[in-house]
């Protein structure tokens, strides 16, 4: 090789390292921009997380609290319907309670108006008696018992009608006498607190109730002994007891009053129509 | 349309049968008919349509054990549900009403709303 053929080969290595270094420079620029480029991204990057971040936990808290508001709005109405539900179902078993009483009530009335209607149905004395008999046994449910009234003259109480038992089996009860006869006299309703006890049943009734008017007793009603299916008395026997001592004592009176009357104006007819010539 | 109730009431008291068609009378729709003894029934049973019987025992001419019995053994009044409401509260009186065709036994004195849950039982009707 020749000295000039020597040369240009070493002007063309030289220019290819200097091309070289100068693309390899570029390449470091182009590096250099590169990794500040990357770098702006990065922080980008992280300053767009992070506002994402608090523009999320922001948006959470918002609805949390939303959320919390509608569940402590919600709890409390739950609360007050709990209660009103509670107020309700007290008020409930309340009228239910007294539904019951009122029922109780309105079926003693029936008992009593019945009662009182039948005793004041008609102005027969045997029927009234006999009135008073259906009462004593339907209603109260007494098996053996009588009507005992007043004897004025002989100041004596006598059986004038009975249930269960032969009315001339009952004795006479002398007033202030006896069990009945202490009724009588005293006026006081008398009820034996031991229905199972053993006792003497003629001697020793269950119960003797005056009839008054007003404070004169025309009579008693002596029970003996209750049906099989009667274990004790109740508050209804009580008040139709009490209702029989005046109701039944007013209807036999005027029952009897009606009988004289009826008796008197048959005796003034008949003399009437004998003074009148009619008769003879 | 609402349905009727026809009863019969069949005591030989009438404070019993004032009673009773009080008590019924709070079952809507109802009509009631009295009577006092078993031949007095039959003679209202004629010709007429009842729901349900209410029959004492006790009564004159004819009582309520013969007039059951008659009844149970009448076809036209055999599916009629029968009541029965007696002083007579011992079993073997209750087993005899049974026996012979009723459909239910109460002793007297009566409760009310012991009555009116038999009757709406057989009935079937909603308090």
């Amino acid at each position: 090789m020749s000295k000039d053929e020597g040369d240009i080969k070493e002007v063309d290595l030289s220019k290819k390292v200097e091309d070289f270094l100068q693309v390899f420079k570029k390449g470091e620029e182009f590096t250099q921009e590169l990794l500040k480029e990357n770098e702006r991204l990065r922080y980008k990057i992280v300053k767009l997380e992070e506002d994402i971040r608090a523009g999320k936990k922001g948006s959470d808290n918002s609805q949390t609290k939303l959320l919390k508001d509608t569940i402590s709005q919600l709890e409390e109405e739950k609360n007050y319907l709990t209660n009103k539900f509670r107020e309700v179902e007290a008020e409930n078993k309340d009228f239910a309670a007294r539904y019951v009483e009122v029922e109780e009530e309105n079926n003693n009335l029936a008992n009593l108006y019945v009662a009182s209607y039948q005793l004041h149905s008609t102005l027969d004395v045997q029927e009234v008696l006999k009135i008073i008999l259906e009462i004593i046994i339907n209603l109260i449910g007494a098996e053996k018992f009588a009507l005992m009234v007043l004897d004025e003259e002989m100041n004596e109480l006598v059986a004038a009608a009975a249930e269960g038992i032969d009315k001339r089996d009952i004795p006479n009860a002398k007033v202030g006498e006896g069990l009945v006869g202490t009724v009588a006299k005293t006026g006081e309703s008398f009820f034996e607190k031991d229905l199972e006890k053993k006792r003497d049943e003629l001697s020793e009734p269950l119960v003797c109730i005056p009839l008054k008017i007003k404070e004169h007793v025309i009579g008693v009603i002596v029970v003996f002994t209750l049906l099989l299916q009667k274990k004790n008395f109740t508050r209804v026997d009580y008040e139709l007891f009490s209702m029989l001592a005046g109701h039944a004592a007013t209807a036999i009176f005027s029952s009897r009053l009606y009988a004289q009357s009826e008796r008197k104006l048959s005796t003034i007819q008949g003399f009437l129509e004998l003074l009148s010539g009619k008769r003879k | 349309m609402a349905e009727t109730y026809n009863f019969l009431v069949v005591d030989d008291s009438p404070t019993m049968r004032q009673l009773i068609t009080f008590a019924l009378k709070r079952i809507h729709n109802c009509q009631i008919t009295e009577a006092n003894d078993g031949v007095d029934a039959l003679k209202k049973l004629s010709g007429n349509k009842f729901s349900l019987i209410l029959l004492d025992i006790n009564m004159p001419l004819m009582d309520g054990l013969k007039l059951l019995s008659i009844l149970r053994g009448n076809p036209t009044y055999n599916d009629v549900p029968i009541v029965i409401i007696t002083t007579e509260g011992a079993d073997a009186d209750r087993e005899k009403a049974m026996k012979l065709g009723a459909n239910a036994y109460i002793a007297k004195p009566i409760q009310t709303n012991e009555l009116l849950k038999v009757v709406r039982g057989f009935l079937k009707i909603d308090e």
